[in-house]
């Protein structure tokens, strides 16, 4: 699992990149209460937003971690967006995504640099 | 925060775990491990205990009740001699325009006045009490007192287990009471729509009463992100949101609170700051109107979403003052000023949210029925 300064985590399946927030940044979020999906078949820039998080204290955006097209969405989050909290790192997952330049994930992090820089 | 005031529980909060936030000048805590969502649905379920310390009590006394009472109206277009010993009402300073400078819960405590002001505001609202009363009505902001509030359905059986007086009291009553050993003045009100009290207490024994309180079962630590959305879903104002110097109280739709005696006809009419204007608002009517809104998607839609009265195009015909999700309600809630023709309950109205119009009806307040002890 690699992870990004914006608290996304991205995940290899199947040749797409499964991305989600990271469990530090749902606790800062708080109770997650409305998520915006993107439709799938999309391009996307890396830094687009493309999904919109609303918790009980405010609204956030996730940006697109890297160039490439948004495959699936998990529409589950539409229905219970609790589960952003629940299981963040697991089935709380928002898009698949295919990666048009994989040299953007270089600059990424691993699960210990990460821990390093939320520390 | 160390620039900021602590209220005399401000190390416990710290030591339950809340997260602390600036608010109006206090360290307060906005949630605690519970969390908001948590934190407020336990607050309908059993029951919540809120500090709300940082909010300002004064004490007003003169020569006698009749003196502070109509020495006070003079400041309120509420009826202020009519209130009952042992009884509570809610208040508004109004300004010269008639706009509210902030809004207070007052209780008449033998021939003393009681009056509990936002934290916010509460500087302002001393000044304005030692300015705008006669020198015979002295004003005493009690800055050795703590209060706190327990609020839902559990309390009752809380308090009443620590004094049976508690039991005689209904909505809006004031009482001293003995809880857990400590003398405290309580009234049967608060701010959620749940039942419940709000108890003042000498600062150096409220965290002793408190961790007295929290052993109680069902009694929890709520923050003031839960106090918001409990106050909003029970159509509540929030001042500087809902209601500021620029809104009036007919605007506001509070127009239950200035009673028949201040407005036109009555034997007390007028006589407090921007009465002609307010009572120009009672006898012609408003050009907007404070509403409930419930977004018809799942989207919340907070406070500055402009509203529509069209999908495209269209005009400008409001905005939201207070919105957010409504836990109890299981979905996004709101309030706004809407021009008056507008303002009918069922009315189809549009907000932006994020460059896009959403659907949003107005809707009675409050969202979730009062539970209040009549």
């Amino acid at each position: 699992m690699k992870f990004t300064e914006e608290h996304e985590w991205l995940r290899e399946e199947d040749g797409l990149m499964v991305v989600g927030i990271t469990t530090h940044a749902a606790e800062q979020l708080g109770d997650v209460v409305f998520v915006e999906l993107p439709d799938d078949g999309i391009t996307v820039s890396k830094d687009e937003e493309v999904v919109v998080i609303e918790s009980v204290k405010a609204a956030s955006d996730i940006l697109a971690p890297v160039d490439g097209e948004i495959v699936e969405v998990n529409t589950a989050l539409t229905d219970n967006p609790g589960m952003v909290n629940e299981d963040p790192q697991g089935e709380a997952w928002f898009f698949k995504m295919s990666v048009s330049d994989a040299s953007q994930m270089d600059e990424f992090m691993d699960e210990a640099g990460y821990k390093k820089f939320i520390a | 925060m160390s620039e900021f005031a602590q209220t005399p529980l401000h190390d416990m909060h710290v030591e339950l775990g809340a997260k602390m936030v600036p608010f109006a000048g206090y360290a307060m805590p906005v949630q605690y491990p519970m969390g908001v969502l948590k934190e407020h649905l336990h607050t309908r379920a059993a029951a919540g205990l809120f500090d709300v310390s940082h909010m300002g009590q004064v004490i007003l006394s003169g020569p006698s009740w009749e003196a502070v009472a109509l020495a006070f109206e003079a400041l309120v277009p509420m009826d202020v001699l009519g209130l009952e010993d042992g009884r509570q009402r809610y208040g508004l300073f109004t300004n010269d325009a008639g706009g509210i400078e902030d809004d207070l819960m007052f209780a008449r405590r033998g021939d003393d006045l009681f009056v509990v002001v936002n934290a916010a505001c509460k500087a302002e609202d001393v000044a304005r009490m030692r300015a705008g009363l006669p020198d015979e009505i002295s004003v005493t902001e009690l800055t050795d007192r703590a209060l706190i509030a327990l609020q839902g359905p559990r309390a009752a059986a809380v308090i009443e287990d620590q004094d049976v007086r508690a039991a005689e009291m209904r909505f809006m009553d004031v009482a001293d009471l003995a809880l857990c050993g400590h003398a405290v003045w309580a009234s049967r009100s608060g701010y959620t729509g749940e039942d419940g009290f709000e108890i003042s207490v000498a600062a150096d024994e409220a965290e002793t009463l408190v961790r007295s309180l929290l052993t109680h079962h069902g009694v929890a630590p709520i923050g003031l992100g839960a106090r918001d959305s409990l106050r909003l879903e029970a159509g509540l104002c929030l001042y500087g949101h809902d209601i500021d110097a620029m809104t009036g109280p007919v605007e506001a739709g509070l127009t239950w609170s200035v009673q028949k005696i201040r407005r036109a006809g009555g034997a007390r009419a007028g006589g407090f700051p921007g009465a002609d204007v307010v009572l120009d608002a009672f006898a012609n009517g408003v050009a907007r109107k404070r509403v409930g809104l419930r977004p018809e998607g799942r989207a919340p839609m907070r406070e500055g979403v402009q509203l529509f009265d069209a999908k495209e195009c269209g005009a400008q015909i409001g905005t939201v003052t207070s919105g957010g999700f409504g836990p109890t309600v299981e979905g996004p809630v709101a309030m706004g000023y809407v021009t008056t023709e507008h303002a009918e309950v069922g009315t189809r109205i549009w907000g932006e949210v994020r460059g896009k119009r959403l659907a949003v009806d107005v809707a009675a307040l409050p969202f979730v029925p009062a539970n209040f002890k009549r």
